[in-house]
């Protein structure tokens, strides 16, 4: 019992959070530079283990189905396994993943530490909405930089599915070969529609853990306890919203 | 307090009224723990009002409620007749808080911690700015400090940023939680003198919780003593001077006896 009406006011408070921040969406231009710093922080500390991972994922993705399709002798449509999965399924949720492991943990830090040292009180008596300056940047900002990602995301696992498909044994096919299939079989709307799905993935991780972080209370040791909380609700989330978003896209 | 009292936003120019703070029968929980209990008392506009009592009595959680981050149990709190709490007296009434911690932007340097209001509210451009902050700075030997962050500062100096960022902000309503605890002597003059000036040029309405008598008896128009959550003196600085209740006598000089130490005396 306890539970549901801590989630019901978990809801309702990250709710209120939203409508306000998109109130504030006007002040934007004001807060360029704020806005430009969230960028910096979404898309430059996670490109990194994005490209590594997506090379990665693309590569497994090739290998595991070179050894499925050897019996039938169907390889040379590899290319179009890879591209799919990767564009629909793979790349948006492995983003959303490392935005909510990187950028969701630290934004919940951060604001966790400012409300436990009454940095937010003082934003309030000095009538400067917390909503407003800490709060619509980073989701401005996640609404741009989390699909980039995404589609860096894409391209990188498209060309370590190709590698791995020239150089193992089993499937040994030319990325020529390869990549005229991907384009074959993956259309422009499931690159989209895979980018939309990163768009509402971190856009919810960032607004989730924004309010998990102001609304941290107690001592200095709430703070990590919020940013476990805010990984772990944004894991949930995203895969819960993975199934219900692929079913309304399809 | 003589006299229609206004007071002078210094940026714009503009003359406000000054506001008046009415607290009425409030009371605060947090949770079982009574910390206020039927607080009664009203603040003039203009007025200096001081606010003593032991550690732990509940002055910072009244300061709260005057702000409105901290809702009351029971009572009434209201700024300029307004509810404190509600976002509309906050957009109408520019109301200052010293916080005992200072709660500075620890992300942000010295300049931009003070510079943060006035620019959030475009209330002048960066050269203004700029001027208003140096100024503020300087006034509490600041000087050389705009550039570092407050993890750098010591406990004292971050009290003065404290103080300095409040001014900065120009308020109708001044409160100061403690803010001379952690000074030297003459600094806390200093911020004595500071208070006292600006109710002189502006008419702020100044609220100051602090244990130092000489301020409260040099700048105090009135005193009132928080004790367990209740108000148990309310009067001018002078009736401090031979106070009647032998309780308030105790706790502004309490005299140091090695024959019977009070903390040997809780333990029989
Ligand atoms: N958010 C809170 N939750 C629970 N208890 C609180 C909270 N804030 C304050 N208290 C309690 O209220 C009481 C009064 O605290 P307050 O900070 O107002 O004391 P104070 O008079 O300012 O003391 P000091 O002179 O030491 O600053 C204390 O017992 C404190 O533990
Ligand atoms: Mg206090």
């Amino acid at each position: 019992m306890k539970q549901i009406t801590a989630i019901l006011e978990g809801f309702g408070s990250t709710l209120q959070l939203l409508i306000r921040s998109i109130g504030y969406a006007g002040t934007l231009p004001r807060q360029w530079g704020r806005f430009i710093e969230q960028c910096y922080m979404i898309g430059y500390t996670t490109l990194p283990i994005v490209a590594i991972l997506s090379f990665f994922i693309g590569s497994v993705l090739a290998l595991q189905a070179g050894y499925s399709m050897q019996n039938f002798g169907t390889q040379q449509f590899i290319g179009s396994l890879v591209g799919l999965s990767m564009a629909r399924e793979l790349g948006p949720v492995m983003v959303a993943i490392l935005v909510a492991g990187r950028v969701g943990s630290a934004i919940a830090a951060e604001l966790a530490s400012m409300k436990v040292y009454q940095e937010v009180d003082a934003l309030v008596t000095m009538n400067i909405p917390p909503a407003r300056m800490l709060v619509m940047p980073r989701l401005a900002a996640s609404l741009v930089m989390v699909p980039v990602l995404a589609l860096i995301g894409d391209l990188v696992g498209w060309f370590g599915g190709a590698i791995v498909s020239k150089y193992t044994a089993i499937i040994s096919i030319e990325p020529e070969a390869y990549f005229a299939v991907l384009r074959h079989y993956t259309h422009f709307k499931d690159v989209l529609n895979g980018l939309v799905k990163a768009e509402i993935f971190g856009f919810v991780v960032v607004l989730v853990c924004c309010n998990i972080g102001l609304n941290t209370r107690g001592g200095p040791r709430e703070i990590g306890a919020s940013v476990t909380r805010a990984v772990v609700v944004s894991l949930i989330l995203i895969l819960v919203l993975d199934y219900f978003v692929t079913q309304i896209l399809t | 307090m003589a006299g229609t009292s206004h007071t002078r936003n210094p940026f714009t120019q503009v003359e406000t009224p000054a506001v008046g703070v009415t607290v009425e029968h409030l009371s605060k929980n947090f949770g079982s723990l009574k910390v206020l209990k039927d607080v009664s008392f009203a603040v003039q506009p203009g007025e200096i009002f001081v606010l003593m009592g032991p550690s732990g009595s509940g002055k910072s959680v009244l300061l709260k409620h005057i702000v409105g981050l901290e809702l009351p149990t029971a009572g009434r709190v209201a700024v300029d007749g307004h509810d404190a709490a509600s976002e509309e007296t906050r957009e109408r009434v520019r109301m200052a808080l010293v916080f005992q911690s200072g709660a500075l932007f620890n992300s942000l340097s010295v300049y931009d911690n003070l510079a943060l209001y006035p620019r959030e509210h475009r209330l002048a451009d960066e050269a203004g700015i700029r001027q208003k902050v140096m100024h503020a700075l300087k006034i509490l030997s600041l000087e050389g400090t705009a550039k570092k962050f407050p993890a750098d500062l010591s406990g004292g100096m971050k009290k003065r940023v404290a103080i300095a960022r409040a001014l900065v902000m120009e308020p109708q309503l001044m409160l100061y939680d403690e803010p001379t605890s952690e000074l030297d002597p003459v600094m806390s003059a200093t911020i004595s003198e500071i208070i006292a000036s600006l109710r002189v040029e502006y008419r702020v309405t100044t609220i100051v919780v602090s244990h130092d008598r000489d301020l409260a008896l040099n700048i105090a128009d009135r005193v009132g003593i928080l004790m367990d959550g209740k108000l148990i003196f309310l009067g001018p600085p002078s009736e401090l001077k031979q106070p009647k209740d032998p309780i308030v006598a105790d706790f502004l000089t309490p005299k140091i006896d090695l024959q019977h130490p009070r903390f040997k005396q809780l333990e029989t």
